[in-house]
């Protein structure tokens, strides 16, 4: 099998992983941190937090900052492969 | 060949199908332990755990840097491979969402000491920025992911080469395994601290770690399968850095 095609194959996977609960399961699919606190309370129920984050963030703030994560590591990624093939490509050239 | 390989493929999905069928959705913690929710004493205990491999992991990035300074743009893009992946919140089959971790590449490449500090740069970026884990559980949580993943992760590579010689199934199972181990001992650690009334911290580690379990696992695959698939695109454009690294990872190997 090509490279390509089996990078092609292993994405559509990682895909399929992500998908394929959303439209079988029927689930909230919300974010841990209430859960948390509901699963803690439910065995400890006296237990109170003692320190808490100095703010709390609009959902759509928090998304976009997740995004901007995302996004810094993958500029960093394709630059460094980039670069790496950049140097490849030139020194067979020279050849 | 072919056709024993698609069947195999089919069966794969069908068992997929029939898991995501039957799972009953239920409301489940999959992340890092959140500000406060551990103990004073805990946190201050996983924080003291933490500190002696966050310092060897800072002498091991140094060393690296010194002796092999072409690798320096190869360990930035493990952090940012780390970066990347803990910021996907994808959905699993427990009907709640989970993030892969992303320490499974930087483990594979450098052994797992250099992660203790990648890692824990990403949960601090989370804990600050995001309101996402916290400062105080930062230790417990950096410890899972940057500390006990890594580690389980090499021990499977190194395993795995040497007893089949197959790197891309090492990489995969490195990573899948590196990720399901920080949310185990994630689920260990809440236990521990929350142990429950009738049944102490076992039963507390089957509740935590059976939600954890199931939600990760989905998810331990998709890294796995996305760490080989950066490995593959890194060798196909082979550079001499690959190389110089791969000499290095065979270095490790003997010594």
């Amino acid at each position: 099998m090509r490279l390509a095609t089996r990078n092609i194959l292993l994405l559509t996977a990682v895909i399929l992983l992500a998908v394929l609960p959303l439209l079988l399961v029927n689930g909230e699919f919300g974010g841990a941190d209430d859960a948390a606190e509901a699963l803690i309370q439910e065995i400890h129920p006296s237990y109170e937090p003692w320190f808490s984050s100095f703010f709390e963030l609009p959902s759509e703030t928090e998304s976009m900052l997740f995004a901007l994560q995302a996004a810094i590591g993958a500029g960093i990624i394709c630059y460094a492969i980039g670069y790496f093939k950049g140097k490849s490509v030139t020194k067979t050239k020279a050849k | 060949m072919k056709a024993r390989k698609s069947v195999s493929l089919l069966l794969l999905v069908m068992g997929f199908t029939a898991f995501l069928l039957v799972n009953e959705p239920q409301s489940a913690y999959a992340m890092h332990i959140m500000e406060g929710f551990l103990p004073v004493g805990w946190a201050l205990f996983w924080w003291a755990l933490f500190i002696p491999f966050f310092v060897l992991g800072l002498r091991a990035i140094a060393r690296i840097t010194r002796e092999t300074p072409e690798l320096k743009l190869m360990l930035g893009l493990a952090g940012a491979f780390t970066f990347v992946l803990s910021a996907l919140k994808i959905p699993s089959v427990t009907g709640s969402s989970s993030h892969p971790t992303g320490t499974g590449l930087g483990t594979v490449m450098f052994g797992p000491l250099p992660m203790s500090v990648l890692g824990s740069i990403v949960l601090l970026f989370q804990a600050v920025l995001l309101a996402h884990g916290g400062i105080t559980t930062l230790g417990a949580n950096a410890f899972s992911m940057a500390v006990c993943g890594p580690i389980v992760g090499y021990a499977v590579y190194k395993w795995l080469m040497k007893s089949t010689g197959k790197q891309l199934m090492a990489i995969f199972f490195a990573a899948a395994l590196a990720d399901l181990t920080t949310y185990v001992v994630t689920s260990l650690q809440l236990s521990l601290a929350f142990p429950a009334e009738s049944g102490g911290i076992l039963a507390s580690f089957v509740k935590f770690g059976g939600i954890f379990a199931t939600t990760q696992i989905p998810l331990a695959v998709s890294e796995g399968l996305l760490t080989v698939l950066i490995w593959n695109w890194l060798k196909s454009n082979s550079s001499e850095e690959l190389s110089i690294l791969e000499r290095r990872m065979k270095g490790a190997h003997q010594a």
